[in-house]
Formats: C-alpha cells, structure tokens, sequence
C-alpha cells in the first residue's frame, strides 16, 4: 500500500509544528519532516553544519525537494539589483519565478527559460537546471545564470560562474541542492516587445506526423513543444496538437496595452479528487474532446503568457484531481538517433498498460548544458502524468527505465520518483565527476535529499 | 521600529508611494529587504538600529530619522518579544526583558514618537502591534501578555491625548500569525499568514479604526474568553 497523501492546506498550516508530513507536487512519497525557515543569510550559514536539505516551493514532483530536515528559503525572495540595459536581475534563491515576472515584465523582461508553472522558485529552477518550450532554440536555464552566490557546508560563503569555482558552479546546474545553500543568483532576463505569444497550432494524426511537424518547425519557432493523447493505440497512436510560439511584436496587439501580469488563479481544486475518478475511460473522453476542440488543421492566435507558459497555474493545487495517492509524473529524454521509435513504443506500451496519462508532452531538446547532472540532451523528451493505483504502476515505469537506459536515454531528476540506483548511474555518466565535486565542497556529505539517499549520490 | 517583523514587512510592503525608515536591532540583516523595496516601490529606505531595551537611545531615534531621512509622518511598531514563560516563572532576568521590551521599551519610544509628530502638526499616525494575549491574564503567557496588556492601555491613553490633533492612533491586536515569533511553538490554532494580517492593518488605518483585531474572529474570541467571571476562568487551563 502506498501511504496517504496529505490535505495540501494541513501541511501549510502544520508548517508550525515540529514535524510536518512533506511532499513534492505529485504528492508521493510523503516524508515526515523539520522545516526551518531562513530569512537571513546568516540563517543558512548556521543550518550548513549538519545533514539538510534546501527547499524551495517544492514544486519538483518526487522526492528531490524532500529530506526529513530541510531549510525552507522561501523568505529568502528579495530581488538585490537589475540592470535594465543588461538585463540582469539578482535576486534571493527563494523568489518564485511569477514575482520575478511581476518586477521584471512591465519593464519589458521576462525569465530567459522558463518550466510549465510560475511557482517554482529561482534557487529550484537552478538546481534542478529547468528547460523550458525553447530549449532547441536557446538552451536551458544554465545558459543565463551569470553567476551563484552560495552558502557551502563549511558555512562560508563563495561566489561561483563560468570564471571563478567552475567547478562548483557546474556541479550546482542541475544539482539537485546536493552542492550547498543558493543564497542568491544572477539571471540574465530577455528582452520581449509584448505579453503577448503569438501561437500556431497544428493537429496532427499520428506519431510519425508529430515528429516530423515538430523536428520540422523547431528551426522556425523559438517555443515548441507538443501535446500528445497519451491513450491512443494503432494508427492513432501519437496524435496531437503541435504548439508553436513566438513573442508577439507590440504593433500586434492591436492597441492593447503591452505587459498586463498574471492575476491570481481563478479556479482552485478545494478537495481530493477520490482516487478512480481520472481513470481510462474519463480520460479517454477528455482527450478525445481536447483533440478535436481544434477542428481545423492549423490555427493562429495571440496568446497571453499566463495561459501560453502556465496553463495549469490558473487551476490552484491541481495536483489533488489525482486523489490522495497523489501520480507520478514520468519524463524522460532519447537523443535523436532512434528516439522517435523508441517514444513510440513507449507509449504503446503506456497505452496498453492502462496506466492513464491525460497529459503528455513532447518536446525536442538542443545541445546540452555543461551542468554536471543537467536533465536535458539532444533530442527527443516525454512527459507523462501517471496516477499512483498501486506498486504495480511503480514496477511497470521501472521497466520502462531499461528501455531507456539501453537508448541511452535518462530520466528527468526534478520529476522522479521510482529511479533505481543502477539505471541512475547509467543514465547520468558524469556522475563520477558530480561526487567529485561535492566531496571537495562538501566532504561530510551536509547536503542530501531523499533522491540523493536513494540514487545512491550521497 | 522592529522591521524584522514578519507583520511590519508586510506592512510596508503594502505601503505604496511612501519612503521608509526601518528601525530593527541588526538592521544590516535587512539590505536585501531595504534593496527589494527600492527596486520595486522606487522609493527611498533608509536603515537605523535600534535597541528596545536601550531606553536612552529611544529618545534620539526620531531626530536621527528625522536628520538622515527626513520629516516622517507614520510610525508602525512592531518589535515584541514573546520570550518563555516558563523560564519567566523562575527567572526574573527574563521577565523584565519581556516586560521591558513589550511594554517599557515601546512606551518610551512611542512617547518620543508621539511628541514628534503632535510638534510637527501635519496628519500623521502611528500603528502599534500589541496583542490579544493582553486582554486577559492567562498562566500560559501572563508576562507577555501582561505587557501588551500594558501597552494596549498606553495606547488607548495616548489615542485620547491625541484625538484632539492630528495624530491618529491604531492599535492591532492580532491572533496567532505565521511568523517568526510563533515558529515551532505548540498549541496554536487559527494561525494566520502575515500577509492577511497587514492587509487588514493597513485597511483599518485608512478607515481610521482605533481597535482592530486581526483576522476578525478574534474579537468574537476574546469577547468570550474577557466574558467568563474570574471565578471560573482562574481553574481553567486555556
């Protein structure tokens, strides 16, 4: 039996107590834990000493935010400068990524790279080295982090980039918080004429035509990413809408003001959803519908960022419609070279299983950062939402991660829940070179997570 | 004055359009605060420490503000120390620090505050944090609560002493609310963020309130619990 997801609010509200039922957006595992919060720099350098973890929003969806002592840097989320001729804002790691765009998007900025929600903080985006629906294009957020002000085991405070502590820095790119505290980081913003994305929209009947659209088009498009009906088999398999997206120019706009912000969510989902309601068949029908709302073949629109980057941030605690099980949310990266058959016997497979995926995403991924445990890889990436019913789902997305490992594919740290130790190792060959560098900043091994337990890092 | 409070961030965070002068003890600790501020208000924020325990000192601290930052028309205190009751029972070391810093210390800059403002004659107002532990003794926190209890009268006192000029005064007895102060302690209940809890404060400034409780149920609460006759009220264990 898989343990109880906790009510989201009681946690929040538990926040108090000594020990507090903690987890990460896809609510499993559920770890018992001592949340500390630091507000002050100093806070973190008192709480380095001993076994921790930092914790943003806990927006990641495994275990990667969760360790039974953590610091929470929420409080730590004041913006320190910005340069408005460069575009270069520093900030606390504990900012979220929507108070970033509320400062920065009226003066005509907003975050270089960005994940599917604004809630994640920048201290999280930087360990866990997000990418976003331009990645082909430019990269993943490693590519504009200038540099990191952290806060290292031994209490002392060190400035790493490109230039100084290289080391250090790559090793904290897609790190996962094993390298010590993000105090703060510099973050080059772009520079956008509008709010506004201008979108195209193509359906498309199979997998093959989904690949082919989406390899075809990337060159064209700085945003593109595909949705995918995870529950079709035969000559449907694969069949979806490509989304394609470019800032759109002010003169577009037709006379509306250019930068209006996000509002908060209108919608919240008051309770858990009980466990069954989001099964094959209620999926199926969703699907079905979202597939044909677009009847045409292709459709251009302006598009607001909010709905563009973050359209589940408009449903508050979505997470609970999976029921108090909580789901697992399965990414994985191909290279090129075989990805597109290897995706699409995953998802045969997927489908077959009966393991439901309302949501999944495809994406195509450039060249990689030089982040020592960086996700992204050229290629293809997948990712799937996945109820938790019972220990079986859990063996079946196991085997799923051999497949995987013989493509020389990985899984996405941020979203991981299940990974076994040997796959990791396999997927993530610089591993050997990660520990390294945690050893030389970190040699009482201070900084673990759960995932870290686990994957046999610390 | 007490700008590390969660409650009083909150507070001028909501303040738009005005300058700030923070006063907390280890104000350097606040230049993160001070620069976000800057950046996203454009205003001006100016640092002072500040000691609540350092009587003398209190006496300088609106000529100081006034020199360095300028004339300033609302005062928001927010320091408090809630301290361990416990140790307060044996300790008299720690009860005079809970006293003295709740109630001595903010009544003496208050005193100050309130004569610099009444000078200067212009509208202005002061916002002072006491608490709904002072509306009735209680063993769980009656040094505490003796001293916001204290300081609730001071401002009620001070409130009709001004009402004839143009100095408003608020008095802000909160609940329990999610900050520092409350961190890790037991037993409480209805615990409200800060945030809720500012924008509350700032509310009943601009409607001109003297009494507010925050969030409003604790008026009902502390309705009932001042209610029940002492004869009863000394053998329970609230």
């Amino acid at each position: 039996m898989l343990p109880c997801a906790q009510h989201a609010k009681e946690v929040k509200f538990r926040l108090l107590d000594k020990k507090i039922a903690t987890s990460g957006w896809g609510l499993y595992p559920l770890v018992s834990a001592s949340v500390q919060r630091a507000r002050y720099l100093s806070d973190l350098g008192r709480a380095a000493a001993t076994p921790i973890l930092p914790q943003g929003n806990c927006r990641s969806y495994g275990d990667a935010c969760l360790y039974e002592r953590v610091v929470s840097t929420l409080p730590l989320k004041h913006l320190l400068d910005f340069d408005p001729q460069r575009g270069l804002l520093r900030a606390q790691a504990g900012i979220t990524f929507a108070e970033i765009i509320r400062f920065a998007l009226p003066q005509g900025f907003f975050p270089p790279v960005t994940p599917g929600t604004k809630f994640p903080t920048l201290g999280g985006c930087i360990a866990a080295d997000v990418h976003g629906k331009n990645h082909h294009a430019e990269g993943s957020i490693a590519a504009f982090v200038e540099s990191l002000d952290m806060v290292l085991a031994d209490g002392s405070l060190v400035r790493c980039s490109r230039n100084e502590c290289a080391d250090l820095f790559w090793a904290t790119l897609g790190g996962m918080g094993l390298t010590g505290f993000i105090y703060a980081a510099t973050l080059r913003l772009k520079k956008v004429p509008s709010a506004y994305i201008r979108q195209r929209a193509i359906k498309t009947a199979n997998w093959g035509e989904t690949c082919r659209v989406c390899t075809e088009t990337q060159h064209e498009y700085t945003y593109s990413v595909a949705w995918i009906d995870g529950l079709q088999t035969g000559r449907r398999l694969g069949r979806g809408h490509v989304l394609l997206g470019e800032h759109a120019d002010a003169r577009e706009l037709k006379g509306k003001p250019p930068f209006p912000i996000h509002g908060d969510g209108r919608w919240a989902v008051p309770f858990f959803l009980p466990g069954g309601v989001l099964n094959a068949k209620s999926l199926k029908v969703f699907n079905t519908l979202y597939y044909h709302r677009q009847v045409r073949c292709e459709t251009n629109a302006l598009v607001h960022y909010d709905p563009y980057f973050y359209p589940l941030d408009s449903i508050r605690d979505w997470n609970r419609l999976y029921g108090r099980r909580g789901f697992l949310q399965y990414q994985i990266a191909v290279p090129y070279a075989d990805g597109a058959e290897v995706i699409a016997d995953l998802l045969g497979r997927i489908a077959r299983q009966g393991v439901a995926s309302p949501l999944a995403v495809l994406k195509t991924f450039g060249p990689p950062s030089e982040g020592l445990l960086s996700f992204p890889i050229a290629g293809y990436t997948l990712a799937l939402d996945i109820p938790l019913r019972d220990a079986g789902t859990i063996t079946f997305l196991r085997e799923l991660n051999k497949t995987i490992v013989e493509a020389k594919g990985r899984v996405y740290l941020a979203k991981d829940a299940i990974l076994e130790k040997e796959d990791f190792a396999a997927m993530y060959p610089q591993l050997r070179q990660f520990k390294a560098v945690k050893r030389k900043y970190d040699p009482e091994c201070c900084f673990r997570s759960c995932l870290s337990d686990r994957l046999g890092i610390t | 004055m007490g700008a590390k409070s969660a409650i009083a961030q909150a507070i001028v965070e909501r303040l738009d359009g005005c300058d700030f002068a923070l006063a907390a003890r280890g104000c350097s600790e606040l230049e993160p605060f001070a620069a976000d501020l800057q950046l996203r208000h454009s205003c001006e924020v100016e640092l002072f420490e500040f000691d609540a325990l350092d009587f003398a000192a209190l006496a300088r601290l609106p000529q100081q503000v006034h020199e360095r930052g300028g004339p300033f028309d609302l005062v928001v205190l927010a320091f408090g120390y809630l301290g361990d009751e416990r140790t307060a029972q044996r300790d008299t070391d720690e009860l005079a620090h809970i006293l003295n810093a709740n109630f001595t210390g903010a009544a003496i800059a208050l005193a100050h505050l309130a004569n610099y403002l009444e000078e200067r004659g212009t509208p202005a107002g002061i916002i002072a944090i006491s608490s709904v532990a002072g509306d009735r003794g209680r063993q769980g926190n009656y040094a505490y609560g003796s001293a916001k209890g204290g300081l609730s009268i001071f401002l009620q006192g001070l409130r009709n002493r001004l009402a004839a000029t143009s100095v408003h005064v608020l008095t802000v007895k909160p609940g329990f609310v999610d900050t520092p102060m409350t961190e890790g302690l037991d037993g409480l209940f209805l615990v409200a963020p800060p945030e809720r809890v500012a924008a509350d404060i700032v509310r009943a400034y601009r409607q001109k309130k003297d009494v507010l409780y925050t969030p409003f149920f604790w008026r009902w609460i502390m309705l009932v619990i001042k209610s029940i006759p002492e004869r009863i009220f000394k053998k329970l264990k609230l």
